[in-house]
């Protein structure tokens, strides 16, 4: 990085976060403070809806998903659009017509106050630790890609994050989000230009393969609608704006643009792939962690057989070009063999130095795609552009940060303080700055997770197993609330606590993939109250009546 | 017995205000277009480039 890419970088984070704060300094409403301003149109409120989704991570974990195992990942999108048609037709008018601030108000309203703190509490709990873990995660490749210290980079990008959450509430982040997606968009768009596993669709039946249409629909769908409809950081994102319309049309412009958007985040992966065929790629891409272990006549070994396997994969790859302009099928089809074994040959060296750096430490952080887009910027990119593109990194820690640590302070606010305390509700600045204070305390305690606690390398999947363990209940609740009409709040209250406990068990006795947990929390949840519900006394069930 | 409020009819019968759509439903409708078509043409590029 040389000065030109520190103005870039600089100007633009600094001039983002400074922009939302300006136009949101006279906010004093506590409406406009925690849903946005009554005037946010559908445009502002679909780039922050997906905003929220894009972290730093997603900008750097999926070109290195495209670059080891091919574009198959979009299919994981393919529920999206489905769930966000279910939410629009659905949960949003509720919200929307019950005046809430938070989703879990709309869970008092139906059933009771135990079932909403029970819904706003397991919200907080998975939140708020995967806020922590998120902003350590983005934090950790910069810091070690750049050379800049840990901590610097956690501390910074939390505190400008805190300022102007705090200073605007909900619509700073609404705001800032616009021009942080411009940034992100430029960003992918030109390395786009300048760029194959193009195997985007699997039919596959098979129940081990990871990513198939199948899996894309219905568990999609499944892990959407809870993130859209329960999670409150994006339910806060789509209840505020200038009428129903707004929202709906936000909602619609992700349905569109999410799959479009992940292709092409997932092809520049794919075109690195293809560039690393023919520049010689490092044999692994964390070159710090690399120099760090790499120290004796081994590992040189693995270098100089890396670099010859390449040369010769190189060769291969241009006689296979060659043999197919020929129209020579016998000739193409010894070629391909001939171009598929160099590549695997290669494939081979680089698990070898994986096990080696293994070897050396079995501490040693071995998963190396998340580094690839990263080194391809730094080393292959024009100064300026690189100062852009890191920025990129940073306005997407920053996006989706703001609107995690804005929804926390909501929820404690709405569902937890003013609960406790009934009088104080009244009195509208005292709520403006309570949630201020409970926004900056989150944001404190999100840096001070991020600093303090020793993560393992798979962060990200920390993060999805943390959700699937509570995501699968907090739907099931909400799914009652909205389809099951003759269930009440004791029944469902007491179900969705036994859920809960249910899968906890399950996940420390069970071996089965962690996604499917979202699946058993939900159907338990929802059996359990069906359950509950015909076996409660009738007393307890004409106790609870709530909203008709 | 509590009862579940339901999505308010008037902002279903409320027109969506997009050129070319009349109904909301129209609007789902097209987006759910848009997904098959999306997922059509992703297809037909891993046919072409297995």
């Amino acid at each position: 990085m040389n000065v030109a890419d520190w103005v870039v970088l600089l100007g633009t984070i600094v001039g983002i976060a400074a922009y939302g704060s300006w136009r949101t300094r006279h906010v004093r409403s506590l409406s406009t403070y925690l849903r946005g301003n009554t005037s946010t149109g559908w445009g502002t409120i679909g780039v922050s809806v997906m905003a929220t989704q894009a972290s730093a991570i997603t900008f750097l974990s999926i070109p290195g998903q495209g670059f080891e195992s091919g574009i198959g990942f979009v299919q994981n999108y393919f529920g999206l659009p489905l769930a966000l048609i279910i939410v629009c037709a659905v949960f949003l008018p509720i919200y929307r017509r019950l005046n809430v601030y938070t989703a879990y108000e709309f869970l008092g309203q139906r059933f009771d106050e135990k079932t909403r703190l029970l819904g706003a509490g397991l919200f907080l709990l998975q939140r708020g630790l995967a806020t922590g873990v998120t902003i350590y995660a983005p934090a950790i490749i910069i810091s070690t890609v750049l050379g800049w210290p840990l901590d610097l980079v956690i501390v910074c990008t939390g505190l400008l994050v805190i300022v102007y959450t705090v200073t605007g509430g909900s619509e700073a982040v609404a705001l800032t989000h616009k021009w942080q997606m411009a940034v992100i968009s430029a960003g992918a768009a030109s390395v786009a230009g300048a760029l194959g596993k193009l195997q985007a669709v699997d039919f596959s039946l098979d129940p081990s393969r990871r990513y198939t249409v199948w899996t894309g629909v219905f568990g999609g769908l499944f892990l959407s609608l809870s993130y859209f409809g329960t999670d409150q950081s994006q339910v806060q994102r789509y209840i505020g704006g200038a009428a129903l319309r707004e929202g709906r049309l936000g909602l619609m412009f992700n349905a569109v643009l999410k799959i479009p958007m992940q292709f092409v985040i997932l092809l520049l992966g794919a075109l690195l792939f293809v560039f690393y065929q023919f520049a010689p790629p490092p044999v692994f891409f964390n070159q710090v962690e690399w120099r760090r272990h790499a120290q004796d006549g081994r590992f040189r070994a693995i270098e100089a057989e890396h670099a010859s396997a390449v040369a010769q994969s190189q060769s291969a790859i241009r006689a296979w070009l060659q043999a197919r302009a020929s129209d020579d099928t016998a000739r193409e089809a010894s070629a391909r063999a001939a171009m598929v074994a160099a590549s695997s040959r290669t494939d081979a060296i680089r698990a070898e130095a994986k096990a080696a750096l293994v070897a050396a430490d079995p501490r040693a952080k071995t998963k190396d795609s998340d580094y690839v887009f990263i080194t391809f910027i730094l080393t292959q990119l024009p100064h300026g552009a690189v100062g852009l593109l890191v920025a990129v990194m940073f306005a997407a820690a920053l996006s989706s940060k703001a609107s995690e640590l804005a929804a926390l302070g909501t929820t404690t606010t709405i569902d937890f303080w003013r609960h406790f305390r009934p009088l104080a509700a009244a009195d509208e600045a005292r709520n403006m700055r309570v949630a201020r204070r409970f926004t900056a305390l989150w944001g404190v305690f999100a840096v001070a997770f991020a600093l303090f606690a020793g993560f393992a390398e798979n962060l990200i999947e920390a993060i999805n197993i943390l959700g699937s363990i509570f995501y699968g209940v907090l739907l099931g609740l909400f799914l009652v609330a909205f389809f099951l009409r003759r269930v009440g709040g004791s029944a469902v209250f007491f179900a969705a606590v036994t859920a809960q406990a249910l899968v906890i068990v399950m996940y420390f006795s069970l071996n089965i993939g962690y996604l499917w947990y979202n699946l058993i929390g939900c159907a338990a949840c929802i059996a359990l109250s069906v359950a509950l519900q015909a076996v409660l006394p009738p007393r307890a069930l004409d106790d609870e009546g709530r909203a008709g | 017995m509590t009862l579940a409020p339901r999505p308010d009819e008037r902002s279903e019968a409320e027109p969506p205000d997009v050129p070319g759509f009349r109904t909301w439903r129209g609007v789902y409708l097209f987006v759910f277009g848009w997904f098959v078509l999306v997922v059509i043409l992703l297809s037909v590029l891993t046919e072409i480039f297995s």
